[in-house]
């Protein structure tokens, strides 16, 4: 599913002496399938154009097209669209409450109106795409669970809807080293399994450039760039004004390039990097 | 003894899980664990923390690191040992409150840590509750508004402020109760890049300044800047080395699933292959010095 984006504004309190405008004429299209990240410094509107995305705020100007349908219209079609938008929150564990597992991840189909046993085996799919054993948790108090464990049944929850699109507000948040990298493997897993579009919202450059296709750069509400990992962060100094920076590696040659060492600066992986610097330094 | 001891733990154990001489099993302070982890959170830990060290705290989720920071304040009593903050025991019921006075904390989620709508009144909240002079709590709170640079909003509402200056305000609560020392448990966690190197910054600050600052992160950028490093692993210190020693071992970091820092670990790269660095290279900037000497 492509989502559309077109010259979308939201000002809060409109119209109120505290008026805030948080996203002003960002236009951007992500095509079905792709992985896009999402940038950007806190205030810089990125919670606030999640929230967009699917439904949950509507714009004070323009529209968010999801497949060419406006999801905010009042039709059939949109609410189906907006349906197909799954929208992961940040630490979506502390939106569990069921007695069980199973029920928990079962709770959005079964709000569509979906049978007992449909919502069933949609849960029991979810849960293995996000790489929990159905038949050993489902009837687990969802608060028994480890960290990891917790977070990748809230997104089960949100993967038994079936959607087309899946946005992730910082997945990783909070979790050590290897938690961090299960998450992200899941999230790869995901998309390929079911080939969905996918919008990552994450501080981590390095994860940014080696995952996705695309990266958007938000700033004061507004969209400061849209291209692949290599053009958005060949713009090392405007990162920088912006309070961003580049993946490790590329900051590091950045560096070196300043101190009169010459090497490429566009690489984002460290054993590249390193050889990179190795031929450099010969 | 040279240096003096803020906090020291002596075979301090701890479970979250107490079983009865019946065998019923119930949880310990109200915390909810699952049940499969009723082995001990805390296994025998034995440390010293010096007066105005900086000492970090690092492992992977469920190493035991919170439930560590928890006992320096009381806020967690050992199933057995004994925990020493100044010198007096936090088993000691009288002694509570000092002890919380001495050894301030501050948490992951701002959100949870004020309590206030004004930011003024939030960091006042400590001293109040200690009975102290109304003129001093005054000169208290903008000393410590000023202290982690946010004197200018102390009118504000919290709930606008940014994720880094909630936390600020939180660290200026703690400072207003004069503490010897600071506890971090993951202070950085829910932040962005910038608002994690403000956070960072305070903290460096505090440590100058001779409070005794005891960091718990999995951000080993943020460890790196500590004097000590106590790697944590199910219940127990395995590690405790300067940052420069602890990165040496690159293979064990990676078996306990720590990542080094960036810089530490591009070092180890270009050693093998073949770059002659010096030892200790912990950080982008010294990396990058030493290649182009």
């Amino acid at each position: 599913m492509q989502i559309e984006v077109r010259e979308l504004g939201y000002t809060y309190s409109e119209g109120l002496p505290f008026a805030t405008t948080a996203l002003e004429d960002v236009n951007f299209t992500i095509p079905g399938g792709e992985f896009a990240a999402i940038i950007g410094h806190t205030g810089s509107g990125k919670s606030t154009l999640l929230m967009h995305l699917n439904g949950l705020m509507k714009p004070t100007k323009g529209c968010v097209l999801a497949d060419g349908i406006d999801i905010n219209e009042k039709t059939k079609e949109a609410r189906e669209a907006r349906r197909k938008i799954g929208l992961v929150f940040q630490y979506p564990e502390y939106q569990l409450f069921e007695e069980t597992v199973l029920k928990d991840v079962c709770f959005a189909p079964k709000n569509y109106g979906f049978t007992p046993e449909e919502c069933e085996e949609k849960a029991i799919a979810a849960l293995k795409l996000v790489g929990i054993d159905p038949d050993a948790k489902r009837d687990v108090s969802p608060f028994e669970l480890s960290g990891g464990e917790k977070r990748r049944v809230a997104i089960a929850g949100v993967l038994a809807m079936e959607p087309q699109v899946l946005i992730l507000d910082e997945p990783t948040a909070g979790l050590d080293p290897k938690g961090h990298r299960d998450i992200l493997n899941m999230v790869e897993q995901i998309r390929r399994d079911r080939n969905l579009t996918i919008l990552l919202v994450s501080h981590n450059m390095d994860d940014a450039a080696r995952m996705a296709d695309r990266v958007l750069v938000l700033d004061k509400g507004h969209l400061a760039m849209n291209g692949t990992p290599r053009e958005v962060f060949s713009h090392h100094k405007e990162l920088h004004e912006i309070g961003l920076s580049a993946p490790s590696s590329s900051e590091l040659l950045y560096l070196l390039k300043e101190k009169g060492l010459n090497v490429r600066t566009d690489i984002f992986d460290e054993d590249e990097a390193a050889r990179e610097i190795v031929n450099a330094l010969k | 003894m040279s240096k003096e001891t803020v906090i020291q733990l002596k075979d301090v154990t701890f479970s979250y899980y107490v079983e009865d001489a019946e065998g019923n099993v119930t949880t310990n302070n109200d915390v909810d664990v699952k049940h499969s982890e009723k082995r001990m959170a805390l296994d025998g830990v034995t440390l010293d923390i010096e007066k105005g060290s900086f000492v970090a705290i690092v492992g992977s989720n469920g190493s035991g690191k919170s439930t560590l920071a928890k006992h320096l304040n009381a806020l967690l009593l050992p199933s057995s040992g004994e925990v020493l903050v100044c010198g007096m025991s936090t088993a000691d019921p009288d002694s509570t409150w000092e002890i919380r006075r001495r050894c301030g904390m501050v948490f992951q989620n701002p959100d949870n840590q004020l309590v206030s709508s004004v930011v003024e009144d939030d960091v006042a909240f400590g001293p109040e509750n200690l009975g102290v002079d109304p003129a001093e709590i005054r000169q208290r709170v903008d000393n410590a508004l000023n202290a982690v640079g946010m004197y200018e909003f102390r009118k504000k509402g919290p709930h606008l402020l940014s994720g880094g200056q909630k936390q600020r305000i939180a660290i200026a609560g703690v400072l207003a109760m004069q503490p010897e020392c600071i506890v971090f448990d993951e202070p950085t966690a829910m932040l962005d890049p910038s608002g994690r190197a403000e956070i960072l910054k305070i903290i460096r600050g505090l440590h100058e300044e001779g409070k005794t600052v005891i960091l718990i992160t999995h951000f080993m950028e943020e460890a790196a800047q500590a004097d000590r490093i106590i790697v944590m692993d199910k219940g127990r210190p395995i590690l405790d080395e300067t940052p420069a020693a602890l990165f040496a071992h690159a293979g064990k970091l990676q078996e306990l699933n720590l990542q080094m820092p960036f810089g530490a670990s591009m070092a180890a790269k270009l050693r093998d292959l073949g770059v002659d660095l010096p030892e200790g290279i912990i950080t982008a900037e010294r990396l990058a010095e030493c290649l182009c000497r």
